[in-house]
């Protein structure tokens, strides 16, 4: 049966329908507010989406693996607060660290990732070798994080943040922001990851069929580790993003995150029945989010509706994408 | 007005996204008979069956029964109007009882007032009562996984009768049945009959289709051929119906010499007591060295176990002489082995990757350049090598392998243990569920790869197949080796049998 070029059209636009109306959204909004389509706004706009990439890029490892991670919203709190208490000015009045010397921005990053690569690696060792279900082991790894976040910073909030570290959200590289940059960056390497190693092939397998995977001798405890820890350490450079931008962080920082990248990835089409979704996806996915949270914004919709508008999204953005792949009877 | 035909189905068409699965087919069964549907895969059966039982909407036809034209919307309605399906693969609800599972969806109620609670002492009864009209007498309280596949399946056709069917439809019920439950299935199909229920049977089996059939329908690419007395066509015209040329015998030569024994295994037993215990045989280059025996022997267990998905509780294994210790996939295919699984969906393909993926998985590591990048052009090749080699039906590489027919599939799963290399391929039933054409191939790759040098594990419940394509043959039963047949003028379904039944 050859498709006529009506149904063809048709096709097109429910397969790409979110897409399609976000456009809309956007050159609507843009018409009706000459503020919204400026250069300085989209990069506003870039620059939200950048943390925001890094977490859903992480996620989506979970995701394809037909798991989920919810403690990246409490793992990029701990992390922002780690490095801001690394960071902090020596002549800073509250000072968390107490006449201790900032540390490199460098070496700040590295301890930031190696706690929350650890505290991933941990989470994926219960999924893989102790068959604990992500979303259990996530929300139990989401729990403790947060425990120890309000533990370490005794829940007081930090500020006073040495230039070098509040420069990578105001600095520049051929005019774009550093944030961008780095989400350019770690989307570039994910891309590399999920396409071009072994590891990433072995994803998307185990995402398909984990019993297939494993007579194929794919080895499949050690990569659920290594996507968990990975996902944990993007989280943490997320955090760290996050508090520079913000110059300041507090335990709360990153609450409900890990909810709008899982919405984001799949929105993108990431599937949650595993196997399914590229960086492309989770790229998509993060700037219809934040397009649509920065368009209802300069509509002048209430705050507290856009989540509502939000909701809704996800229901008919996944609604469409889900029925590319239920079969047709 | 009254009718010969208990159900007619007539001008039956059915399109799917580039392909027409139907093309104006006829079908009409007699009260009381069975209906053997025939085809090879792929030939539109099941696809009729699901239009017949309202899963899929017809493009065009008309559905009779009784004579009285009629539509039937979904299963429920199907149901409605008398039409039960016992389903190729059944789909129960594991984690309940045998009654919640026959009364779901229609369970007995009690009324207090305005709370309807579920009548579990007439479900329970009532359960019983139809288990026994089957001839079953299982605790109808029993959780379903408790019970054997057969024992499933006759909880499947109380249901349908249960709803008083008129009609039912067997999708290849047999396909995973031992023997002793394959009788049991045919001496319920006998009590229907008596009774004038019309039933429609699919299966590859031939022998069965002798034994229980009535009349024959055949179908092919999605046609109708006809329909005949079963008494009046032999197996060979059957095949040749159903293949649209005469076959002759469809298994290769066995002009080959068997080479030095490549692999010795010594009394590896089961973790589990109930598995394969104390096994010890041997495997020489260049040899098909079939296992026989009944559903539920445990060679598939044994087969996992030499694989590393099952684990051992002793014995040693063997292999160019050297001891190796497999406790995983990943041990076993570094000490050379290879195993293409009999439950191709379940742990054999991925479904949502494409051709390529599904041969790569397993040979990733041989195809990195700088000791992590893939080497996509290298990886190509291999994959592109393997469609021509074993002319894989695809139109590329990036295919879904979920698009591809069941013989295909299990072509690209032989391509990803090719692409490994090794010296040992184990083949759990390695033509189930693929089509006559398709299995001829599938026995030819096998025949060219025993020449090669590679040793082969062939695991079949197929009796002809088994003897058609061994070169030697153990035979086990209830998780010990019974016997070994050696020389092919021993080689006959009397003997393996008897060693099969060896409880």
């Amino acid at each position: 049966m050859v498709k006529t070029k009506q149904q063809k059209a048709i096709d097109f636009l429910i397969n790409n329908g979110v897409i399609i109306v976000m456009f809309i959204l956007v050159i609507y909004t843009g018409i009706t507010n000459d503020r919204f389509l400026t250069a300085n706004n989209l990069f506003n706009i870039l620059m939200n989406m950048s943390s925001r990439l890094v977490i859903a890029l992480g996620i989506a490892g979970c995701v394809i693996t037909a798991g989920c991670d919810l403690s990246a919203g409490r793992m990029i709190g701990f992390a922002a607060c780690i490095a801001g208490t690394l960071l902090q000015k020596i002549d800073y009045s509250g000072k968390f660290f107490e006449g201790m010397q900032p540390l490199n921005i460098f070496v700040a990053l590295l301890v930031v990732l190696a706690i929350t690569g650890a505290f991933g690696a941990i989470t994926g060792f219960f999924i893989a070798f102790l068959h604990v279900p992500p979303f259990i082991a996530t929300l139990a790894m989401m729990e403790i994080v947060y425990g120890l976040a309000l533990i370490y910073t005794g829940a007081t909030p930090l500020g006073g943040y040495t230039t070098e570290y509040t420069n990578i959200a105001t600095g520049k590289f051929l005019g774009i922001s550093y944030l961008i940059w780095i989400a350019i960056i770690v989307a570039a390497i994910t891309w590399f990851i999920f396409n071009m190693t072994r590891h990433g092939k072995y994803m998307y397998a185990i995402g398909g069929n984990p019993q297939a995977a494993e007579v194929a001798g794919v080895p499949v405890r050690l990569t659920m580790v290594l996507i968990y820890m990975k996902a944990a350490m993007m989280y943490g450079l997320a955090g760290f993003m996050l508090g520079a931008k913000a110059g300041g962080a507090s335990v709360n920082l990153g609450l409900g995150y890990e909810m709008e990248a899982i919405a984001a990835c799949t929105i993108g089409g990431v599937s949650v029945t595993g196997g399914r979704g590229k960086v492309s996806s989770a790229i998509i996915g993060v700037a219809v989010f934040e397009l649509l949270k920065a368009a209802l914004q300069y509509l002048g919709v209430d705050a507290n509706a856009q989540y509502i508008f939000i909701g809704l999204v996800i229901f008919v953005a996944i609604s469409l994408d889900i029925r590319k792949y239920v079969a047709k009877k | 007005m009254a009718s010969e035909y208990k159900l007619e189905l007539r001008g039956v068409s059915k399109s799917f996204p580039g392909v027409k699965a139907l093309d104006n087919v006829q079908l009409a069964v007699r009260p009381g008979t069975v209906h053997a549907l025939m085809g090879e895969n792929g030939a539109g059966k099941s696809t009729l069956m699901k239009c017949l039982f309202g899963i899929y909407k017809m493009d065009a036809g008309e559905i009779y029964i009784d004579g009285e034209k009629t539509t039937i919307e979904n299963p429920d309605d199907a149901m409605k109007k008398g039409i039960a399906m016992v389903h190729q693969e059944l789909q129960p609800v594991l984690a309940r009882s045998v009654g919640e599972n026959m009364f779901l969806g229609r369970f007995p109620v009690k009324k207090f007032g305005p709370i309807q609670m579920i009548d579990h002492k007439t479900m329970y009864e009532e359960t019983g009562k139809w288990l026994k009209e089957v001839g079953m007498d299982f605790d109808p309280k029993a959780q379903l996984d408790t019970l054997s596949i057969g024992q499933m399946q006759s909880v499947e056709i109380a249901k349908a009768v249960s709803h008083d069917a008129k009609v039912i439809i067997f999708d290849e019920p047999t396909s995973s049945l031992s023997d002793k439950e394959v009788e049991a299935l045919f001496k319920i199909m006998e009590g229907l009959r008596a009774k004038g229920v019309a039933m429609i049977y699919i299966s590859h089996k031939m022998d069965e289709i002798k034994r229980i059939a009535d009349d024959i329908t055949v179908m092919r690419d999605g046609t109708y051929i006809g329909t005949w007395p079963a008494k009046d066509m032999s197996i060979d015209d059957i095949i040749a119906k159903m293949v649209g040329r005469e076959l002759t015998n469809i298994y290769p030569e066995k002009d080959r010499t068997p080479g030095e024994v490549i692999m010795e295994v010594k009394g590896i037993s089961s973790i589990h007591e109930k598995s394969f215990q104390d096994i010890s045989f041997n495997l020489r280059k260049g040899e098909i060295l079939g296992f026989g025996g009944l559903v539920g022997a445990q060679r598939t267990e044994l087969m996992e176990g030499l694989f590393g998905i099952r684990n051992l509780s002793a014995g040693t294994i063997t292999i160019h002489g050297k001891n190796v210790t497999i406790k995983s996939p990943r041990d076993a295919m570094n000490a050379g082995i290879g195993m293409i699984t009999e439950d191709r969906r379940g742990n054999g393909i991925f479904g949502c990757l494409s051709i390529k993926d599904n041969v790569g998985v397993s040979v990733y590591n041989k195809f990195l350049t700088a000791g992590f990048v893939l080497d996509h052009k290298k990886i190509n090749k291999v994959v592109e090598d393997s469609i021509d080699k074993l002319s894989i039906k695809t139109p590329n590489m990036q295919q879904h392998i979920a698009n591809l027919s069941g013989g295909n599939q299990q072509k690209v799963i032989v391509s990803r243990w090719l692409a490994n290399d090794p010296d040992i391929l184990i083949m759990d039933e390695p033509t189930r569920g693929i089509d006559v054409g398709a299995k001829h191939e599938i026995y030819e790759i096998m025949t060219d790869l025993a020449k090669q040098g590679k040793a082969i594990i062939m695991i079949s419940s197929e009796m002809a197949e088994l003897l058609g394509m061994s070169d030697r043959l153990y035979v086990m039963c209830n998780g010990k080796l019974r016997g070994e047949i050696t020389e092919e003028s021993d080689m006959t379904q009397e003997k393996v049998m008897s060693y099969a039944t060896q409880f």
